[in-house]
This record gives structure tokens, sequence and C-alpha cells, in this order.
């Protein structure tokens, strides 16, 4: 995915007032990272070199990374958006770390978009695959690591001595003579200094940060009330806009009456937009209130000729017989006809449905936008900065550089902000355009987000399964039925390959099992309903399937669940055994001793680089599983913040029980949506979590994983193989309306 | 329009909106206090929770015209009071926000709580904050954090 969406013609970025004295750290190593790779045998730069594009060098701003100012405060930018992951302390003590800066001066910001901030392995400025540490770890280090060689560089020359004599701590550089020197009173001359094209790293003993837990730095502020998120955003003359949408995708409005709606008091416009597909209505007031009133007062007629009506009962008729034939082959390995060879009694016949899951971060969608003519002006929590403000450019007949685009501290967002047609971008700037020159702030509300679309896909798998006489899978013909969430973006043709759309299938395809004849197929139906990625991706029904059925295969081969899947692995599935092996450890004390009518789930599974393996201990209360304990045991390589990856594990649990949850599922009748708000899309709350949950790093000096999506996977089939445990039925069909 | 005089964390503020308006979207533009935070306008989710007359409250669906002299707190003045300081503080100390969108919400139900039940079990605490959603799934830390502020709690709250 290097070269996509790429755009290099953007020149650099007009960066919002610092101080006067910016110190540069940037400017020549992204010419290094981006348009002069090292030359091989070069110390640094291994893990994310991209290719280089083919182009001129550009001026980059000074301060476009580091900015050490003279009260000591050092201040860092984040090439990322912070929606709960971490990523706005893990970042920084990556280069603070090489900088050897003083932690607790430590200021961290969300960098606007730019080319400089785009992910070095994308090529495009977002959030997704877990890649923030994964795919930044080396470029911040190198960032921290070039930046304090120019300060210490500096201070020698001050001194009259050399580099090597110096050393650096906490924001201060020592000579050999007991000399010494603030980082903020060497910045301003270190900033005309030439960046090094080659610095030492440091080893993993030397680190002072890096595996230490480290608190967030945004906590304090996200306590008090003081944080701002995008949609608290309030700018001088700044309106407040909603949007009628249709009640079907790609519905166009027919006409509207809006007498009623125009008498509220504060309403200022109401006026029709185009929608992504479809049309709607926009009402702009001059508060919230006033245009949700209005909203609910219009009267809109829509035209929904043509529309495919997308019915879930239907649906599910269909994807079951397309389930049924085989699908474009996403693996074939071994005999395909293995299977029929093994008798009916050897064999397992299991079909699965997952539904339409929406993500719902807490922080509804919102995007302001100000339209001045010749510029434009953009704040949003966004995953896809770059996306984002091609397409408000678009809409405005603007070039992509014409549009200022700030990132906001989001409210979550598990994929949801990061959608390739800026739908909700695009709608904010199709109102701003007509309010020239005013700020205009777009909410969704609940109910929008909701019955809005880009769901995770419904799915339906079936598996055969032919089991040895060892009890191991001897032959597995799988079936996966989806949309395919990328067709039609510019992600489709990296993703799809022979007609499978990988994030549909991986997790099985891809599986660390060994199963000797092994087909997996797919067929991906087109529906009138938007699907996209949702936080781990295919991961979170292939997971699901995958760890349910070695369960079973386990019990049926009366064996213990962590040594058949030790069995199963493939040896190079490094990861996932020593997952294995650190919970088999640590959840010792308390599986072997549970209270009657408690049971345990084990599961393991392997995502975006991290291996996770999770056992359970789970009872039956009021007809729900209650979990009253959750062991998990990570292996993702270095842990740059243990505290981060312990929370993302504890909390990414409780998310990924969202498809257990017995509402936990969008439907569809006659093309509209049947949940509106979260009386209907029920979500887990605190009685629905795992009571406890203690999080296992494996110590690890190999590269850094990511820990985001990770944690969604292995909960929900942990907790139906206890289930099964205790009622003897299977779990194969989500939402778990009944237990 | 109707004017109503606010006593909002021990200050008193007036505005002159529509009576119909949830107290929560006076707080947030009218009052520009942002920090009371809008999650699904039904009550479902608690991220809009204050304190009115003592009481936590869904801001999301209680009109200004319902507020008659009660004391509203919200996030913004919870640190003023001695167990919101300390619920704050664990909060910190735990590291429980992630994203932190409904923490605000989140707090304001732990305040009541424990000024309610400063000892409070595992049942009291799902019973209590069983109505504050959070996407991200803090819960566990949630959890043991408002432990860790009762343990710095006196025994009789206040």
């Amino acid at each position: 995915m290097v070269a996509l969406l790429r755009n290099n013609d953007r020149p650099a970025l007009n960066r919002r007032g610092f101080l006067q004295v910016s110190f540069g750290a940037a400017s020549g190593l992204l010419v290094s990272l981006y348009l002069q790779p090292n030359p091989p045998g070069e110390a640094v730069g291994q893990e994310g070199n991209p290719t280089p594009p083919p182009q001129q060098p550009k001026v980059f701003p000074p301060d476009a990374f580091v900015n050490i100012r003279p009260d000591g405060k050092i201040v860092i930018q984040v090439n990322r958006l912070e929606f709960g992951q971490g990523v706005h302390t893990s970042l920084p003590m990556v280069l603070a770390d090489e900088l050897d800066a003083d932690w607790t001066n430590v200021i961290a910001e969300l960098a606007p978009a730019a080319d400089v901030y785009k992910d070095p392995l994308f090529n495009i400025q977002m959030v997704g695959g877990s890649g923030s540490i994964a795919h930044s770890f080396q470029q911040y280090r190198e960032l921290g690591a070039k930046t304090r060689a120019m300060l210490i560089a500096v201070a020698a020359e001050r001194w009259k001595t050399t580099p090597d004599k110096c050393r650096t701590e906490a924001s201060v550089v020592h000579g050999p003579a007991g000399e010494s020197a603030k980082y903020s009173e060497l910045a301003a001359e270190a900033a005309r200094k030439p960046v090094p094209t080659n610095v030492r790293l440091k080893g993993s003993g030397e680190f002072r940060l890096v595996g230490k837990p480290t608190k967030r730095l945004d906590s304090p502020a996200k306590c008090d009330g003081t944080l701002k998120f995008g949609l608290d955003l309030d700018l001088p003359g700044m309106k407040v806009a909603v949007v009628a949408h249709p009640p079907v995708f790609g519905g166009r409005v027919k006409s509207i009456v809006d007498t009623e709606a125009r008498r509220v008091e504060g309403v200022r416009e109401v006026f029709e937009i185009p929608l992504a597909k479809g049309s709607g209505v926009a009402i702009v007031a001059n508060k919230y209130w006033p245009a949700k009133q209005a909203r609910d007062l219009l009267k809109i007629e829509w035209d929904l000729a043509g529309l495919e009506l997308a019915d879930t009962a239907e649906l599910w008729t269909k994807y079951k017989e397309l389930g049924r034939t085989p699908g474009m082959v996403a693996v074939t390995q071994g005999d395909p006809a293995a299977l029929d060879k093994i008798a009916p009694a050897d064999r397992i016949l299991a079909e699965f449905e997952f539904p339409y899951l929406a993500h719902s971060p807490m922080e509804p969608l919102n995007t302001t936008v100000r339209f001045d003519g010749d510029r434009a002006e953009v704040w949003a929590g966004s995953q896809f900065q770059t996306g984002d403000q091609m397409n408000v450019a678009e809409v405005l007949g603007l070039k992509p550089e014409q549009v200022t685009f700030h990132t906001e501290m989001a409210g979550g967002g598990f994929g949801r902000r990061a959608v390739a047609d800026s739908h909700v971008q695009r709608e904010a700037a199709a109102i701003a355009k007509r309010l020239r020159g005013t700020p205009v702030k777009l909410v969704w509300t609940r109910e929008d987000d909701v019955q809005g679309g880009y769901y995770r896909p419904m799915h339906f798998h079936r598996v055969e399964i032919g089991v040895g006489p060892n009890g191991l899978p001897a032959a597995w013909r799988h079936v996966i039925v989806g949309q395919s969430i990328v067709a039609g973006t510019p992600f489709e043709s990296f993703v799809v390959k022979n007609g499978v759309d990988s994030t549909a299938t991986e997790g099985v395809a891809d599986t660390s099992y060994v199963i000797p004849n092994f087909h997996v197929s797919a067929h991906h139906p087109k529906v009138n309903v938007p699907v996209l990625w949702w936080r781990s991706v295919g991961h979170t029904h292939t997971a699901f399937v995958m760890e349910t059925l070695i369960d079973e295969l386990a019990t049926r081969a009366k064996m213990d669940p962590f040594a058949y899947r030790r069995k199963l692995l493939k040896p190079e599935a490094k990861k996932l055994l020593s997952a294995l092996d650190l919970l088999d450890q640590a959840s010792a004390s308390w599986r072997n001793k549970l209270p009657n009518g408690h049971a345990l789930g084990v599961s393991c599974h392997e995502c975006f680089g991290t291996g996770v393996a999770c056992a359970v201990d789970v009872s039956i209360e009021n007809k729900r599983p209650k979990i009253h304990r959750a062991t998990v045991a990570v292996d993702c390589g270095l842990a740059v913040n243990p505290l981060s990856v312990e929370s993302q594990f504890q909390a990414g649990l409780g998310f990924g029980l969202t498809q257990l949850m017995a509402k936990g599922a969008i439907t569809l009748k006659n093309g509209r949506v049947e949940q509106r708000n979260f009386d209907g899309y029920v979500l887990p709350y605190i009685i629905d979590a795992p009571v406890e949950v203690d999080v296992h790093i494996v110590k690890s000096a190999e590269a850094p994983t990511g820990c985001g999506e990770p944690p969604v996977p292995v909960i929900s089939p942990a907790v139906v193989n206890a289930m099964t445990r205790l009622t003897g039925k299977r779990y194969r069909s989500l939402p778990l309306v009944s237990v | 329009m109707a004017s109503y005089r606010l006593n909002i964390n021990g200050q008193l503020r007036e505005v002159t909106v529509d009576p119909s308006t949830p107290l929560l979207w006076v707080l947030r533009e009218d009052l520009k206090m942002t920090g009371t935070k809008f999650g699904c306008g039904i009550s479902a989710c608690g991220a809009c929770t204050v304190h009115v007359g003592g009481i936590a409250t869904r801001s999301c669906i209680v009109p200004i015209s319902h507020i008659g002299d009660r004391p509203i707190v919200t996030i913004e003045g919870i640190g003023q009071d001695a167990v919101g300081r300390v619920v704050q503080k664990a909060w910190v100390e735990t590291d429980v926000v992630q994203c932190g969108y409904c923490q605000s919400g989140q707090i304001m139900s732990a305040c009541a709580l424990l000024k309610a039940t400063p000892r409070p079990t595992d049942q009291n605490i799902e019973e209590s904050m069983g109505g504050n959603l959070c996407r991200c799934g803090t819960y566990p830390r949630i959890r043991q954090a408002i432990k860790a502020a009762a343990a710095q709690l006196p025994k009789g709250g206040e």
C-alpha cells in the first residue's frame, strides 16, 4: 500500500505560529527518509524504508516534529490521530527517549495534515492497521537521536571539545569538564546545524522511557473536562448544522416542506446537499438544539426509485445459498477432494452468522469547515487526514494545499473515522460552501451514526472439516460470504486479489494452524449498505470461527485446549506459541480451581503482527455470560509503553464483546435500518465486561507491533468456548440473542 | 425564549434560551462548558452526566425549564469538592482514560456513588456505573479507580 493516494504536489505546510526560536530536526531527516533512503550498510532506517518518490527534495518546515522552546518545554508533533489508543503518549516517549528529553516537560500535539506526517509505510497520513507504533517507532527514534546529535554538536563547539565526550540527560548536555547547557539554550544555534544523516540509536539497555510503564499525557485534561474534542470546537461566528439523511442508502430528496422548521428560532438555512450517495437536507442554525428541532419538523419526500431495499432476513437466505457453492479461491493447498474421502462420521459441518455492526464511537461524528473562496480550513478527528483533505478540496473546487486541515482529538473511532469517501467531511464542505466565510460545525446525531451505514459487514461462514485419526484436522473446506469493504475505493487494487478481498479472509486464509488439505474461498455480494473496517477488520469474525472450531476439535480429541493448540500450531507461529506458554503459566493459579457453575474458555489469535492468547472464567447469570476474569498474554515485540499495552488489552476485550451482546446487531427491513440509538443497538456496559483483566506481556526485543486491534478478536470465542462447556451448546450465530 | 438563573458550580449564571433546551446544550453552547459530553441524546450512555441537586442526572434529557433552583455541578466544578478531587486523582493515577470522551460522565457517576456509598462493593459499582457506556471498554480500570478513591476517602464520605 506504499503508493496509496500519493499526492506529492503539495508545498510545505504553513505551520501555526510557534515561538520565534524553533529548532529543526525534521528537515534533513525527512529528506533522507522520503527522498534519499540510507545507502545499504547504514545503521538506521531499515524498518520503514518507503519507496522514494521520484521528485526533487522539498524544504520542510524546520519545526515539523520537535520544537524546543525557550522555557524548556519540548513540543513533539504526533503524526497520528489520538482516539484512545495512546499514541499521543507513546510516540513522544520514543522521540524523547532518544533525545534524552526531560519527560516532565514534554508536550504532545496532534499534527495537522501535511506530507511530512504521512505514515512512512503507507504514504498517507492515517491511523489504521495497528500501524502507529509499528510504522513510526524507527522514524521517531531517528528524529530524537538526530535532534540530540545537533544539540551536542553545538555544545561541543562551545566547550571546544568533541561530541563523544559529551553526554545528555533530562534536556541538558554535560561536557567533560563539568560544563552543562540546557537544550533550550542550545536550540537556536542547533537549528542552523546540518542534520546528520546517520546517528547511533540507543541499545535496548539504554532506554530511559521506552519499555517503562508511562502514564498518558492527555489524562489530566480528560479527567477535568478541559480537553477539547472536535465536537467541542467553538469558533467566532460559528454555526451548527445537522443533515436529514434519506431513509434508504442512496435516496434523493424529491421535495422539502420546511415552513415549520424555519420557524424554529435560531434556524438560518435549510437546503439540499449532495451526499456520497444520493442527497440530503442540511439545516444550519446558530446552535445544535434549534438545528435538531428543525430537522424533526422537516417534511421531506424521498425518491427511492431503483434503490435496492436491503433486508437482513433476505440477505441471510441469499448468503447461505452462496455459501454452499465454492467462491473465488483465497487459498488452496493439498488435495481439494481430500474432504470427500473422509467418512461422514469424522466430519464436522458448521455454519456461522455475523451481523452488521456499527462502530459507534462515543463522540458522534463531526467536522467543522470554513470556506473562504480561495482557501478553506477544516477541523476533524480524522483517521485519514490525507484523503479527507483531498475530498474537502474537491467539494470546494480547491487544491488540497488550499485546505488547512487540523487534526482534532477524537472520542473513539475504531475505523469509523477512516472512510475512503470522506462522506462526513464532504457533507460539512458542501454546507460550508453555501455559507462562505462562516465556520460551520456539522454534527451527526447518534441516530445518524447508528443508521448511517459504514458497518462491519454481515458475514456467513460455512466450514466443513474432516478429522484425522489423530484428532487433528485432515481436510478443511471453508467458504466466506460477505461484502468487500474496499470495493470501489482506492484500496481495492491493493487488497483484492483474484476477486478475494483479503480483509474478509484474513485470519482464516493465513491461519497458523497446520491443515494439510485446506481450501478457502469467498463470495463478495454487492448490497446497498455501505460497509467499512471495524477494529480488527476480518479478524472480528474469522478468529471467532477458527477458535471455536479448534476448541470443538480439541474437545472431540479429548485434549486440553492449550495442548491441542500447541500441537496444531506451525513452529514458525512463534508469537502465538510464546503467548500461549505465557498464558498457560499466568492462568494456572485460577483456571484449575474454578467454582461450580464456572467454566474456562481459551482462545488465541495473531493479527497485525501481534500474538494474543486469552483465558476467561465464565458463568451464566441472568441468562447472559458473566466474565469473572480474563487473563491475556501478548507478544507484541518490544512493548514501548507497557501501561498502554495493558490498557489496550484490558479495555479492548470489552470492545470485542460488542458482538456477543443480545442486541449487538444492526438489521435492515425494507432498506431501512431497524435500530435508531443505543436503546436498540445495545453495546457492552460495565456489567458485560470482564470484572478483572490481567495482562501479561512476553519479554521481547523484537520490533514493536500493534496493540490497537489485536485485543478484539480473542474475547468472543474464548467466552463462547467457556459457555459451550457449561451448556453443551454450540454458539455460531451472532448476536448472542439467547444462551 | 425565556431567561433562567442557574447555580452552576457555585456560580450564578443567567441564560436566555428556548425552555425545551436540554441542560446539556445550555452548558455546552450557551455557557461554553464543553466538559459535559453529548453521546446519545436519550439518556442511554451517561456521557452527559452532571449532578443536579446532588443527584447524578443525564443532562441530555432534562429541559432547562425543569431545573429550578437546584444547584448544578459539572466536571468543571467537581474538583472543588473533596470527593471529586480524590476521584479525579484516582482516575489519573490509575491511567483510566483512553479516548476519554465518556470519562466526564463516568467521573460524575463515580462521585455520586462514593458520596452515597463510601465503600462500594462490586455490585454497588455495577449498579451505579451501569448506565455509563465506555466504547473503549475501560471498565476494569474504572472499577479499580473507584476502589482506589474509596480507600482514600473517610468512611462517611465527606
